[in-house]
């Protein structure tokens, strides 16, 4: 699809924007395989015991947990894209 | 990587890789992605309770990272979104319970299939001529004028604007403003019919039901498609919200393989939601195209193999 208004200007942001994703990638994937290892090895057995268990406090934890997580990574690429790309600039 | 709630092992780059995509394609078009989502964990071994509600929770996670950027780029009227979140659940809960009636009364799903497929195709067919006949409108008015201007995501052309002022001029009170879209004026039964048409759908067929919804939101309502992607997204934090709990009180969610998903999800939701600042809304629309005909061909294939994806 083509770029439409402004098509020289979007098209530099755009690559510029995407060349910033590019480099963080491999750090948010570092960050992330730690995350795996550390946060949800910890937290599996807890979780599957409160599953089995305790039904409610399972359904508001996994509501608090995938809506906490989202908010912390989106701060995390927010913040990884802004340094990037203000590196880069 | 064993997923000691579902008793699944599934390997974890896979799932990175599934929410990712999802999350490209929800932060972009405003969809849940629940038709490509629930096939791959059905693919990966999952059951197939775990995998509706395990998808489920993924959504919530995946629309929070691409709505709060959406809200950063102004595209999310959030009055709205969220009397629409009252007319989903209202929806999805009506739906769940007509597909248990149905389900009693007989051979009725080959007719909810059947009114599935021609939906699909309907709003497909009417996107592709109405996202065309506008571009080609806006190349004709490009030609004539030396600079036409950037368009901010508030200002939004379509070629169905006539009837959509019509549904804004009809006077059933109570009246609702909604300045954010641009809105002057518009009954809120209107908004919550739309709504509660999503979440019928949702109910019906399962998932967001985001390839209704959305066109819905630019034609019916006549919300900008910039704004009617975010608020899209922001208004299905709450029903997938609520539709994660209800699933979750029935055991149905596997929290650690949704929040695995949602690490690729964030990433893409990001890049997803960034991409529609680049593209005009006609041509957003013209992109959207394809996955009510996704939908389309998942009944279908429901319909042959009696295997529901």
């Amino acid at each position: 699809m083509a770029v439409t208004e402004q098509p020289r200007k979007g098209k530099a942001e755009a690559s510029h924007t995407f060349r910033a994703m590019l480099v963080e990638l491999p750090i948010y994937g570092a960050l992330v395989v730690a995350y795996f290892f550390l946060v949800l090895h910890f937290l599996g057995d807890w979780l599957g015991h409160l599953h089995a268990n305790h039904t409610t406090l399972y359904s508001l934890i996994s509501i608090g947990l995938i809506i906490g997580q989202a908010v912390a990574l989106e701060w995390v690429t927010t913040l990884l894209l802004r340094i990037f790309r203000g590196r880069s600039e | 990587m064993y997923f000691p709630i579902s008793g699944a092992d599934i390997s974890p780059i896979y799932l990175v890789v599934v929410g990712f995509l999802i999350g490209v394609m929800g932060g972009f078009f405003g969809v849940g992605g629940s038709f490509i989502a629930g096939p791959a964990l059905r693919a990966a071994g999952l059951d197939w309770n775990f995998a509706v509600g395990t998808d489920l929770a993924h959504i919530v996670g995946k629309s929070v990272v691409a709505a709060k950027r959406h809200r950063a780029l102004g595209n999310v009227d959030l009055r709205l979104g969220l009397i629409m979140a009252f007319g989903t659940i209202g929806g999805a809960e009506v739906g769940a319970q007509l597909i248990e009636a149905l389900k009693q009364a007989g051979n009725v799903n080959l007719v909810v299939s059947i009114v599935s497929i021609v939906i699909y195709v309907s709003i497909s067919s009417f996107m592709v001529w109405e996202s065309w006949k506008t571009l080609r409108l806006q190349k004709l008015k490009a030609a004539g004028m030396e600079n036409p201007g950037r368009r901010s995501s508030r200002e939004d052309e379509s070629s169905f604007q006539h009837v959509t002022t019509s549904i804004q001029k009809l006077q059933l009170a109570p009246m609702v403003a909604l300045p954010a879209s641009g809105v002057k004026s518009i009954s809120i039964w209107i908004i919550v019919l739309v709504s509660f048409i999503g979440g019928l759908f949702s109910g019906f067929l399962g998932g967001g039901a985001g390839y209704i919804r959305m066109p819905m939101l630019v034609y019916v309502l006549g919300i900008p498609t910039h704004l009617a992607v975010g608020t899209d997204l922001f208004e299905i934090i709450i029903s997938a919200s609520y539709g994660t709990f209800s699933h979750a009180m029935k055991g149905n969610v596997d929290i650690l393989i949704a929040l695995v998903m949602n690490t690729g999800a964030a990433i893409g939701a990001q890049i997803g939601a960034i991409s529609t600042q680049y593209f005009a809304g006609p041509k957003i629309r013209l992109a959207f195209v394809p996955l009510p005909l996704v939908g389309a061909a998942i009944v279908v294939y429901t319909m042959m193999t009696g295997h529901k994806l």
